[in-house]
């Protein structure tokens, strides 16, 4: 063949967005956690941020949270998306349910923390709901259910968040392992339906969602946001402590700042660790008990309690994003009353300005960040398609690795490396920041319709004359056009979503829907929050309806592209 | 001995291991007929004349076609048509458009349109040029994709197991079309199948594989 052997343009700056910052965050975290920081007039090595770090009090606290708030919000998470599968796929509760929960991965992680807090807060409404007819309360009670000291309410809004998300891509692998047949297999031979899934399913499904089992576990381990509002104050988790410290006006801070996001490193890995060794023992356990041959007939209370902790996890989503909408219409609102006496738009009148302003700077971030993320996808796939190149099990671990990073790890380490290099924080460092996080769910949501097309079309195109170019743009993209909006669709969102990096590497200074949806957790303004998460769900969200709506619209006369 | 295609001493290894091993001639206007258990590489002597043979794979000898190598070519610049199974038309373009993706370059738009309209009305789709290609039956779907290749004026014709989808009474029907369309045009067809009756059909040399 006479191609050309052309230079992995696209792969190598993939490789480059991704990696980039995440090397530069952390050699950025490293120098000052050592005591090096010119900027601040600090020039080393020196162990003193560690002394520092080691003598601060809310250390063992802090460390503490981290951990466990990390493993048993990853724990439960998949402890009950494995009961909703094992008990209930393939049934029609199971498709309510999965509709219900699909349209919520979308949602940011702090709107769905704050629509938690409207509901669990001792003036939420589970408690109007029982006041004062059981309760006797007449005024909110003096509770400590938000921000508990032991982490219980954030974790709380992890497993909410978070369960869709595994659900989802559960049921996307299930479709890769020919569950119905291992089931129909298993049950015939006597097993329970429970314990037929989790001999013949689990094991096969839990490989092929380990990478986002690993991003959830370290993902709650370092949470910011959705700790912000929910977690604990005194001492915070680690990772809000460093941010804490990041924006404290003594720049000196800094260096104790990356001395910790170098110890949340550490606890993150130690985490995966733990998980691993976890992992080992269960299975250990499991092929013990397998060789028992027992049954498990007995399936109804472990199918209940799936049924009921997914309705749970539902209505907690929904009735959260119920209470955003109702306070940010809400006038004056006592308790325990259900509804506002009023409903009023003052609340959208008086944030008008300001939510238009962020909800402007949001989409510009946004749609910025995944241009060029599809761009540098789609090329990557293209290229490696035409060298014909395959994601390795390696290259997939790559694409995960910003993910599985705990973000309080090098985003402080970029905010201080751009000091040092005299580069101010704004937009573009954010733009930048975002891609990080982008690209890897572009590739995750583009990698199956990609290569599952069908490459004889490709054939023919070929054989018709047409160029590589050509077989990409007019027959590939177009018959794709769905998936690329869907993908495009999921850029959008994690974007919206995105807290630190926009926090840490806009200097606090690009104030998009979300970084002002958390600067108003801790003045308790519900009517602005209410303003402010339904505007940064409905950014996450529009999009999914439009990837939705379009290509039903633009193929409205193509049958053969509108099922599948 | 210019004209037609000539497989000469073609070997394809798969991993370094030999696959296929061919040696024939196909003269303009004859069919050439590969017969063989599926697994024995059939489609991927195709794929090998077509020049999208999958990496893994490794092509000895000289392919050639109206006396030009073919092997040196990309896809796109080597002239060979090919039919598969099923019709493959593009689901994103109308059954007018589809052909005019095949349609070779040049010519004004209403020239072009007036082709694409004998080329329909020659296999009796007269009026079907703004139809959604997933509206129309199998067997005109077929028709379609014959067309439209012929229209992109090939210098040969490969078919994979072509009428395999079609039920027995199209079946006929179709085989027929597309042996006449490529006698008229005196193109060289290689054809690859599991089924006797296509091989009587088409009346050429049958080669047994594997």
């Amino acid at each position: 063949m006479k191609y050309l052997p052309r230079l992995p343009l696209f792969p190598l700056l993939t490789v480059l967005f991704l990696l980039g910052p995440l090397v530069a965050g952390l050699w950025g975290t490293i120098l000052p956690a050592f005591g090096h920081f010119p900027a601040g007039g600090h020039y080393g090595p020196s162990l003193e941020a560690f002394r520092t770090l080691f003598d601060w009090p809310g250390l063992s606290a802090a460390t503490r949270l981290s951990l466990v708030t990390g493993i048993v919000s990853a724990l439960l998470s998949l402890a009950i998306t494995a009961l909703i599968l094992a008990g209930w796929t393939g049934t029609r509760g199971f498709r309510v349910l999965e509709r219900l929960l699909s349209p919520f991965l979308s949602v940011p992680h702090a709107a769905a923390a704050f629509g938690l807090t409207f509901l669990i807060a001792p003036s939420g409404w589970i408690a109007r709901l029982f006041s004062p007819w059981l309760t006797g309360w007449e005024r909110p009670p003096d509770l400590l259910i938000l921000n508990d000291p032991w982490g219980l309410s954030l974790i709380a809004g992890m497993v909410v968040k978070e369960v869709p998300f595994l659900l989802l891509m559960s049921i996307a692998a299930l479709g890769q392992i020919d569950g119905r047949r291992r089931m129909a297999l298993s049950q015939s031979m006597g097993y329970g339906r429970i314990k037929a899934w989790m001999i013949a399913i689990f094991p096969a499904l839990y490989a092929r969602i380990r990478l986002p089992i690993l991003v959830v576990l370290t993902w709650a381990m370092s949470v910011v946001d959705v700790a912000v509002i929910l977690g604990p104050s005194t001492p915070p988790t680690l990772s809000v402590q460093i941010v804490r410290w990041m924006s404290d006006p003594d720049i000196g801070f800094r260096l104790l700042a990356a001395a910790a996001a170098l110890w949340q490193l550490v606890l993150v890995i130690a985490g995966v660790g733990l998980w691993f060794l976890g992992e080992h023992l269960i299975a250990r356990l499991a092929r013990r008990h397998v060789q028992t041959g027992r049954r498990g007939r007995s399936n109804t209370p472990l199918r209940v309690a799936g049924f009921a902790l997914g309705t749970t996890v539902s209505l907690s989503l929904l009735l959260g994003f119920l209470g955003l909408i109702i306070w940010s219409f809400a006038g004056f609102w006592s308790f325990p009353d259900l509804l506002p006496d009023q409903f009023t738009l003052r609340s959208w009148m008086r944030h008008r300005t300001g939510s238009l302003d962020a909800l402007g700077e949001t989409a510009l971030i946004a749609g910025v960040s995944v241009t060029i993320g599809m761009i540098l996808t789609i090329g990557c796939l293209e290229t490696e398609e035409r060298l014909g190149l395959r994601l390795t099990q390696r290259g997939m671990w790559l694409i995960y690795l910003p993910l599985i990073l705990p973000q309080t790890a090098f985003l402080p380490g970029l905010q201080t490396l751009l000091l040092n290099l005299g580069l101010g924080m704004g937009r573009l460092p954010v733009i930048l920041a975002h891609l990080v996080f982008v690209l890897p769910y572009l590739r995750l949501s583009l990698e199956g319709p990609w290569q599952s097309w069908d490459k004889r079309q490709a054939t023919v195109a070929k054989a018709l004359g047409a160029t590589p170019n050509q077989v990409l743009w007019r027959v590939r993209l177009p018959m794709l056009l769905a998936p690329l909006l869907t993908a495009t669709a999921v850029g959008v969102a994690v974007s919206v979503g995105q807290y630190l990096p926009t926090l840490l590497a806009g200097g606090g200074r690009v104030e998009t829907l979300t970084t002002e949806a958390v600067a108003l957790a801790s003045g308790g303004d519900r009517r602005a929050i209410g303003v402010f998460g339904l505007m940064q769900t409905a950014a996450a969200m529009l999009p999914f309806a439009l990837a939705l709506a379009l290509p039903a619209l633009v193929w409205r006369n193509r049958k053969g592209l509108l099922n599948g | 001995m210019a004209n037609g295609l000539h497989l000469d001493q073609v070997r394809i290894l798969k991993d370094g291991a030999p696959l296929i091993e061919i040696d024939t001639h196909v003269a303009p206007g004859s069919v050439l007929t590969i017969m063989g258990p599926s697994g024995v590489g059939k489609s991927t002597l195709l794929s090998a004349i077509i020049g999208t043979l999958p990496p893994a794979f490794e092509l000895q000898g000289h392919v050639r076609l109206e006396g030009r190598d073919l092997l040196p070519l990309p896809p796109e610049d080597r002239c060979v048509g090919i039919l598969f199974q099923d019709a493959l038309l593009f689901p994103h373009l109308s059954v007018g458009a589809n052909l005019a993706f095949g349609l070779t370059k040049g010519g004004t738009r209403a020239e072009r349109r007036a082709k694409i309209d004998t080329a329909l009305a020659e296999v009796g789709l007269e009026g079907f040029a703004d139809r959604d290609p997933e509206t129309l039956s199998g067997g005109q779907r077929a028709r379609v994709a014959l067309m439209r290749m012929l229209l992109s004026a090939p210098n040969a014709l490969l078919l994979d197991e072509p009428f395999s989808g079609l039920d027995a009474e199209l079946r006929g029907q179709v085989r027929d079309l597309v042996f006449r369309h490529a006698r008229a045009r005196a193109l060289p067809v290689l054809m690859v199948t599991h089924d006797q009756e296509d091989a009587d059909a088409a009346g050429g040399e049958v080669v047994r594989l594997g």
